[in-house]
């Protein structure tokens, strides 16, 4: 893809924008610093599984909750060790790297305050910024935008985020006018939609069911996403050949939003969503869906790197994802949606090189209702932590506007370098 | 009347184009009735666009269209020439290192203007798909749809494709058949997509001068697909006399003709003398009555009655009509001379039309309506083509004379297509609108319980919507 295309047309531009260009975000105060910081959130939509992502293998407890499906540091497929405690799902080799380096924190044992499980209205919950569901104006990021003081700015009367996708996610939608790009490749169609589909159509509709099986060529495929659970690990990863595609999208959408982020004028904050998560079934978290999708960010997050280039050392991109998904695994080899999660911090600018948890532990009266992870840190903490030493949003802001009713969860300090 | 939201959904999906928000509940005490008071309503079928022209305005704006562009590029190549030319003649002179024949002068390639024939295309594009997705319910635009199929003529071999379903067809969705039949053979769309603009009487003045003769491709057509249906009454010595008896159909030349070219005219030098028999009747020859009269029996032959009411049925109801009901057509059919709106009557009141298992797939455009009715949302009409031609059915582009096929085995291989198109759509459009909603909005108690739930479980809004529009009750009729 010619880099050309990266650049926003002018109809791009109108697309999100009444912007007529764009405007180099440098909030005063980072300005007086001499800092020039770029900030990128992603949301991982579908609620991904953070015991999978980050294993506390040295839980006494969890070989007992995940059997074999538990990552382990001596399995076939050794998980990447963190800290001792804490050990990287596999698939992840360029977050390990980044990890070593000191430019990438976990932090565990984290969620949003909304306790629940609906996707729709935990997602409205992550992005909005507000306690509670209903709110689905605006999003955190862009009020947080719309709060800064801005520095120099050239030309145009508001404040610009940037945004991947053909229709901007929730956290970056508000009052600050949104640059938005689309990529030319859509999201493709998940391997996981088109299980559900089958699933839909094998419970309704034979005839559909066998058209679309055969369209995708993947019969077998579809009986295994038929409540079976004769499944083993070994078994090939359930593919309706869409992994490449989900690789090259998440590569091609967050490098994207990295090329934008680093040219000298463009926009300081951006956001993306990269769908998939839920993993009822066969969630694969060591060979499989999970450890192909873990694959996909990973790639996403060496692109993100590559395409940022110098500015690298003044970013944070920061995942996050709805909530969690149940410690124990259920009848199907997946795992249903659960309550705290991991919260991946990658980027030059962090005092990374740590796994930062209150860790709550496994046994069965750990579990929040005895069931989930336990959430012991608010995801509000960590994003305004971010928030504050990287973009200088101070503490009565962000406590008001940017995360309404939050004056009672403080920033999380420390975080950067 | 009980209040039927259940009847008035399939009533929406079946004989509409799908449900808009709240539409199920506004026909809910009374289904049939609303769809019967659809054809009642005034200028039913007709589209007031200002902005359309006729058919033959169009040709003739295309034919100059092209003229002038021919003309430039015979100019430029001439300049480019003359140029070379002059460099030739420099060669080996200093000059020849500034007069580069092979280099013109860069100039910065400006993104091309959409040619006037894709404009045309398009305006009558969005007029035919903004009156389905606008209508209430849609009858009426189904069958304008229904009968642009059955008597379809194809956009690459004519301009005039948007425009003849205004002038031929959309008059006559609720008229007679015999009416639609006349406007239809007689329009130059249909006369140069069948070839018979060429056709010429071998006995005829200009047939004898210039030794041309017959092409049977339109009589051909005419009796197997438009009326009596293949198979059935006539021999091949009818198919010949009836191409002599439409010789001299043809269309005024527009390089000729500037205010009129592109339209029907009789050309009676080219017109087959003599009488015809065709299907046991002799027609004499009345010159362009010849053909207004054999039309008009084959309109009134029971084998059109009951090829239409079987291609009807088969349309709306199921790819294996029950019996019963295409022979009440066809009863219905014959009864009123070909009066097309009582034969939908029978159709929509028949208890046969009512069964509630969905057995027909929407045909893509069909469901792509259903789609932007659900949701509300509105989507350029380029987005609207292309989707409709990824998904098999290019609009007023059919595969042959036959039209597309009315048979779910031909659009179950698109599924996967329209599961990405879905996919696409719900990721552009998700925003703002509630899964859940949409989904009473567009199938209420059609809604099953496992398509409630995939819903409900979806991973996100995009997902969800994706779901809904792919779910079975959805994709079918």
């Amino acid at each position: 893809m010619p880099s050309s295309s990266l650049v926003p047309t002018r109809r791009e531009l109108l697309l999100g924008s009444s912007a007529l260009f764009a405007w180099a975000l440098v909030p005063g105060k980072v300005r007086a610093e001499g800092r020039d910081p770029r900030f990128l959130t992603i949301v991982l939509r579908g609620a991904a599984d953070g015991l999978a992502v980050v294993a506390p293998v040295g839980d006494p407890d969890w070989l007992k909750l995940r059997g074999d499906k538990a990552l382990t540091l001596d399995g076939q497929t050794p998980a990447l060790p963190l800290d001792g405690f804490f050990a990287l799902n596999p698939a992840m080799p360029n977050l390990h790297r980044l990890y070593q380096a000191g430019q990438a924190t976990i932090v565990h044992a984290v969620a949003t305050p909304y306790r629940e499980r609906s996707h729709f209205d935990g997602q409205d919950v992550l992005e909005s910024g507000q306690a509670k569901p209903g709110a689905v104006d605006t999003g955190w990021l862009n009020r947080a935008l719309a709060a800064l003081e801005p520095g120099e700015r050239v030309g145009t009367p508001g404040r610009q985020a940037f945004a991947v996708g053909p229709i901007a996610p929730l956290v970056v939608r508000g009052r600050a006018p949104v640059l938005a790009w689309v990529p030319p490749r859509l999201p493709p169609v998940g391997d996981d939609t088109t299980m559900r589909l089958i699933d839909l159509y094998n419970h309704t509709d034979p005839a559909l069911a066998r058209a679309l099986e055969e369209r995708i060529g993947l019969a077998a495929v579809a009986r295994a996403s038929g409540m079976t659970s004769e499944l083993d690990d070994d078994r090939p990863a359930v593919q309706i050949g869409g992994i490449e595609q989900v690789r090259k999208y998440f590569a091609e959408a967050a490098g994207a939003a990295a090329k934008f982020l680093a040219r000298a004028e463009g926009p300081r904050v951006g956001a993306l969503a990269l769908d998939g998560w839920d993993t009822h079934v066969n969630e694969g978290a060591v060979k499989g869906r999970l450890a192909n999708l873990l694959g996909a960010l990973d790639g996403a997050i060496a692109e993100i790197e590559t395409n940022m280039g110098d500015p690298w050392r003044e970013t944070v991109v920061v995942f996050v994802t709805e909530f969690g998904r149940t410690a124990r695994i259920n009848g199907n080899d997946g795992t249903d949606h659960g309550t705290a999660t991991v919260a991946i911090l990658a980027g030059g600018a962090l005092k990374g090189g740590r796994v930062l948890a209150d860790w709550p532990g496994l046994k069965d009266t750990d579990l929040h209702e005895r069931r989930d992870l336990r959430a012991t840190t608010d995801l509000r903490a960590v994003l305004k932590g971010l928030l504050k030493d990287h973009l200088r949003l101070d503490d009565p802001v962000l406590g008001t506007e940017v995360f309404p009713d939050s004056l009672n969860v403080p920033p999380m300090p420390g975080l950067l370098a | 009347m009980a209040c039927d939201p259940r009847e008035a959904a399939l009533a929406l999906h079946r004989f509409g184009f799908g449900p808009r928000a709240g539409s199920i509940m506004a026909i809910a005490p009374d289904p049939r009735g609303a769809l019967l008071a659809e054809l009642e309503l005034p200028d039913a079928g007709q589209i007031a666009s200002a902005d359309l022209q006729s058919s033959a305005a169009a040709n003739r704006a295309v034919f100059e269209y092209n003229a002038e562009r021919a003309a430039n590029e015979k100019r430029e190549r001439h300049r480019r020439e003359a140029a070379a030319q002059v460099a030739m003649q420099n060669a080996g002179g200093e000059a020849s290192m500034e007069a580069k024949p092979d280099a013109p002068p860069p100039t910065p390639s400006q993104p091309e203007a959409v040619p006037l024939p894709r404009q045309l295309f398009r305006k009558e594009a969005k007029a035919h798909f903004d009156a389905a997705i606008n209508a209430e319910i849609g009858l009426v635009e189904r069958l304008v749809w229904f009968w642009s199929n059955h008597f379809c003529v194809n956009a690459d071999a004519t301009v005039m494709a948007g425009g003849y379903e205004r002038e031929a067809i959309r008059p006559h969705v609720l008229g007679r058949f015999s009416d639609m039949l006349l406007a239809v053979e007689g329009h130059p769309a249909m006369l140069l997509y069948l070839n018979n603009e060429q056709s010429v009487g071998p006995e005829s003045v200009a047939g004898i001068n210039r030794d041309k003769g017959l092409n049977e491709n339109l009589a051909r057509e005419i009796l197997e697909l438009h009326t009596l249906g293949v198979r059935t009454v006539y021999t091949q010595a009818d198919v010949t006399n009836f191409a002599k008896v439409l010789t001299g159909w043809t269309i005024l030349p527009t390089v000729s003709n500037p205010d009129h070219g592109g339209e029907f005219v009789f050309l009676r030098r080219a017109h087959e003398p003599g009488a015809q028999t065709l299907i046991g009747n002799t027609y004499t020859d009345g010159g362009v009555g010849q053909g207004c009269s054999v039309l008009a029996d084959l309109a009134r032959h029971p084998a059109t009655a009951k090829h239409v009411a079987t291609k009807l049925v088969h349309h709306f109801i199921a790819d294996d009509p029950p019996s019963e009901l295409i022979d009440r057509l066809t009863q219905r059919y014959l009864d009123t001379e070909g009066d097309l709106k009582e034969v939908v009557t029978a159709l929509i009141t028949a208890p046969e039309a009512w069964a509630p298992e969905q057995a027909k797939i929407k045909r893509p455009g069909e469901w792509i309506v259903a789609a932007l009715r659900a949701t509300g949302e509105t989507a350029d009409i380029v987005r609207i083509i292309r989707a409709q031609a990824l998904l098999g059915e290019p609009l007023w582009r059919p595969p042959a004379p036959k039209g597309f096929s009315d048979d779910n085995a031909a659009w179950l291989d698109g599924l996967g297509q329209r599961l990405e198109i879905a996919n696409g759509f719900a990721h552009r459009e998700a925003l703002g609108h509630e899964p859940e909603a949409v989904m009473e909005a567009a199938l209420g108690p059609l809604a099953s319980a496992e398509t409630r739930r995939a819903i409900a479980r979806a991973e996100s809004r995009p997902q969800a919507l994706a779901l809904l529009l792919m779910a079975p009750e959805f994709q079918r009729r």
